[in-house]
């Protein structure tokens, strides 16, 4: 099998890994860079547990080829080094549960904007399931984030 | 300063948002093998003959002649075998197993399988083939249907459904010093050491089973990774070194389990002005190819099949049939989502027939204490079927909006339901659960087998002892569930954990309270070392239950719900819109307020998917829509506002008055959803309901 060797900056380092060209990027993280905070719930684009940030933009990185970050700025769960105020809300609030969508659902959180309405947040988590909460506990860890009002039925405790 | 009540900061620490938290497929071990699964690609015949199409160097390779002990995965039953010998009953049976230290080698091997193949059988309604047959009678419903002013009669189905856990199934088998160690996603670790006992036998005594992190379970996780476990042993065993097996999604949702679909009929007798007298009820569950636990899901369903009513004369017959189709098993609510879907939109047929209205119906006819149920249980005072009923109506002010949405394309619908926490009947009494407490330096920690699967396990149990105990929170630790450190605390199942494994911890730390006397954890220890209380559960003596004629207290206590659900209906294309939900749930009392909530928000969710989206479509015995893309469970944007009501009736054999509450929020939505469709005019009586199938069942009134 051909490997090529694939430069692009993770989490603020810069890291150099040889892989076939057509390896996921999933797997590259969690294999070669041991970060196994990026996690797999489909393998088809389809749930969201494995996004990342590349280039600030969230994308799911089971159907991302590794050649194709060459030379961007991936960021994964571990890139906030457990300091972002998210992800002790999600704790805080219940907006974790079992947590394995967890990380997927916080990286896909951070494209929101300063002040969200409900249906902005609903949209930009729309590519992320979670089976576990029916949701309206991470409406309440994000829009607690963002400093929004949190709407009566999203149920304050 | 109390923690029961609160919603104290929880016992999972901060991993889980960080990425820190191991879930199966982030472990490895030294020297690890990958594990793939042959399955059978028909649905019943006979194997003729294997062969191995790639050059099997480097390759473990493990049939059913590997096998040390029995071939069969010791649950209900012993009928299923780990791998097929020669008979084929299902698609997608384990045949023979793989491993690897190369994925890409691994994926690409390629075996041929030659059957002789056997027509298959398909339809539940043609299976002679009968699990499990249970008839409840109580008075003599023939002859008070003789004497009804009214019958209404109806047929209801209720399809597979997936449990889509994020996290798919996964399993690690690790040689360690005279035995093996299995590193799981499992809900139930103990019932994985039953199986692999029998598989092992007396030969390899030393197993244990370690509970990872598990990316949810909801009954999934229950029989089923005792399967994968022994896979992954038997290739260990076979190599001599770790193997991990992780399922993907494709073949978790082709291979494993899945709610059992169902065929309800009700014939019901009523007085003219809408006493129910006469309840005949028939319940029909599609088991599958094997045993696994269909025996008590349809024990379950149809203790639940009446719903929360009071009726004399009532008969409740079920059976569970084999069929060519991979084995249902445990799936939140376990039998009773199917049959009390079933009595809620029967009961608002009847509400139509009668001209009576839905809830003035459920007033006439719900339970309340002194009542007694299908199976002649005299219900306490923590019945709260009334108060979750008002509560509803009132909240939602029900009456107006129905009557006001009436020939609109918005529509509002409610649903009544009720679940037995904890083993049916004798159950807990056999069961034998055990829970411990050890002394530390600085406090107490729990060791038991029930498992943190995101229902707040250890939060709720470490809270109860806190309180019992009367220690800082901050001072109570939660042992990981090893099977050789932990107590068998039963599996973490039937809404148990709580109010079972949690009333024993309560019980544990009032006798270590005891022992201390007086004296903080740190000071006895100095003064007298270590200390462990274990204690066995002992369910309220009052408990009768006679488990030929299905008789007696069924349960300890139930919780109780009413939900109400709002929605619109695109009138051309039948496309339904969840608007707001109102889920008023009374279970006793919370322990941890926001967990409880998250407990009924998410139940809820998976009752709407269940109720509208879910659909399984099996083609030639096996699921053939087997990825997420088209097999959609609610996202963001299909579910509506949850407005939670948490009503408190404390039951007084629990901890600090707590029922189970886990499957209780799955029960109610599907109901409500189907009587909402059909006060517009829409006759559904059939789930998941579709747009297609909601457009065969007529037109917007
Ligand atoms: S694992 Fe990538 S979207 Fe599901
Ligand atoms: S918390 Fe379990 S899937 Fe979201």
């Amino acid at each position: 099998m051909r490997y090529d060797r694939v430069k692009f900056t993770l989490n603020g380092a810069v890291r150099d890994v040889a892989a076939p060209p057509a390896a996921r990027l999933i797997d590259v993280l969690r294999e070669e860079c041991g970060l196994t905070g990026t996690k797999e719930g489909c393998g088809e684009g389809e749930c969201g547990a494995c996004t990342v940030l590349v280039d600030g933009e969230p994308v799911c990185s089971c159907i991302v080829p590794v050649a194709q970050v060459a030379g961007a700025e991936v960021t994964t769960i571990e890139g906030l080094n457990g300091e972002h105020p998210l992800q002790k809300l999600f704790m805080d609030e219940v907006g974790a549960q079992c947590g394995i969508c967890t990380p997927g659902m916080i990286m896909a959180a951070l494209s929101l904007g300063p002040a969200p309405s409900l249906d902005d947040v609903r949209t930009a988590l729309a590519g992320n399931l979670c089976r576990c909460t029916g949701y309206s506990a991470i409406y309440r860890a994000v829009m607690k984030w963002r400093g929004m009002p949190i709407p009566e039925t999203a149920g304050a405790t | 300063m109390a923690a029961v009540g609160k919603s104290v900061a929880r016992k999972d620490g901060i991993g889980k948002a960080t990425g820190g938290a191991k879930y199966a497929d982030d472990l490895t071990f030294p020297g690890m093998l990958f594990g793939r699964t042959i399955r059978s690609t028909i649905p019943r015949g006979r194997v003729r003959s294997v062969k191995l199409d790639f050059d099997t160097a480097g390759f473990t390779i493990v049939d059913h002649r590997d096998v040390p002990a029995k071939n069969a995965v010791d649950l209900m039953s012993q009928d299923q075998p780990f791998l097929v010998e020669t008979e084929v009953r299902h698609m997608a049976e384990p045949i023979l197993l793989l491993a690897h230290e190369d994925k890409e080698k691994l994926s690409a091997a390629r075996v041929e399988i030659e059957y002789d193949e056997e027509a298959p059988l398909f339809d539940p309604e043609q299976s002679t083939q009968v699990f499990k047959a249970i008839d409840i009678v109580k008075g003599d419903v023939a002859a008070a249907l003789a004497k009804a002013d009214v019958i209404v009669e109806g047929t209801y189905r209720t399809g597979h459904q997936e449990h889509i856990y994020i996290e798919p199934n996964g399993v690690i088998a690790v040689p360690e010093d005279g035995g093996i160690a299995i590193y799981g996603s499992v809900q139930c670790p103990f019932y994985v050491i039953k199986a692999l006992r029998c598989m092992l036998g007396s030969a390899h005594p030393n197993v244990r089973v370690i509970q990872t992190e598990t990316g949810g379970g909801f009954g999934g996780k229950e029989e089923y990774p005792s399967i994968i476990a022994g896979h992954a042993v038997l290739l260990a065993l076979k190599s001599g070194r770790p193997v991990k097996i992780i399922y993907d999604r494709v073949e978790d949702m082709v291979a494993t389990t899945k709610r059992h679909p169902a065929i309800v009929r009700h014939r019901t007798g009523l007085t003219r002005d809408g006493k129910l007298v006469a309840m005949d009820v028939d319940v029909l569950l599609d088991g599958g190819a094997y045993v696994t636990l269909s025996p008590t899901v349809l024990s379950r369903g149809c203790i639940h099949a009446a719903g929360p009513y009071s009726c004399d004369d009532t008969r409740i017959q079920g059976r569970a049939v084999f069929t060519n189709t991979p084995p249902n098993g445990a799936f939140r609510g376990f039998g009773a989502p199917q049959t009390e879907f079933a009595v809620e939109v029967h009961m608002d047929r009847i509400a139509e027939q009668l001209g009576i209205d839905p809830v003035e119906l459920r007033r006439i006819n719900a339970l309340r204490p002194g009542d007694r149920t299908a199976t002649g249980q005299t219900l306490r005072d923590d019945c709260s079927a009334h108060m979750v009923l008002e509560e509803a109506v009132k909240r939602t002010d029900f009456t107006r909006k129905r009557r006001e949405y009436r020939g609109t394309n918005r529509t509002i619908g409610l649903s009544l339901f009720y679940h037995g926490a904890g083993f049916t009947g004798a159950g807990e009494r056999n069961l034998k659960s055990k829970a411990r407490l050890e002394l530390t330096l600085t406090g107490v920690r729990i060791a038991t087998g029930s498992t943190e699967i995101g229902q707040g396990t250890r939060t709720m149990h470490a809270q109860i002892v806190t309180d019992a105990l009367a220690i800082p929170y901050e001072s109570v630790e939660v042992a990981q569930p090893d099977t050789s450190r932990v107590a068998d605390s039963g599996p973490t199942v039937a809404s148990r954990t709580c109010m079972v494994v949690g009333k024993i911890l309560e019980e544990c730390a009032l006798e270590m309270k005891e022992k201390l006397g007086g004296l903080t954890p740190a000071e006895y220890y100095a003064r007298s070392g270590g200390l462990t209380v274990e204690r066995m559960y002992e369910p309220p003596d009052w408990i009768q239950w006679d488990d030929n004629t299905y008789l007696g207290d069924a349960y300890a206590t139930y919780g109780w719900g009413c939900d109400v659900v709002e929605l619109e209906v695109d009138p051309d294309t039948y496309e339904v819109r969840p608007l707001r939900i109102t889920a008023v749930q009374e279970f006793g009392r919370p322990i941890h307020p926001a967990l409880a909530r998250g407990q009924i928000e998410g139940g809820t969710a998976q009752g709407m998917g269940y109720a509208l989206l879910e659909r399984v479509v099996m083609r030639d015995g096996a699921m053939a829509n087997s990825t997420l893309t088209n097999y959609t469970i609610p996202t963001t944007l299909d579910m509506p506002e949850v407005d939670v009501v948490m009503l408190e009736n404390p039951y007084p054999g629990g901890p600090f008055g707590a029922k189970g509450l886990g499957e209780l929020p799955m029960d109610g939505p599907a109901p409500a959803v189907v009587n909402a469709l059909r006060h517009m005019g829409l006759d559904v009586r059939e789930i998941p309901a579709t747009p297609e199938l909601i457009a065969a069942c007529g037109t917007i009134a």
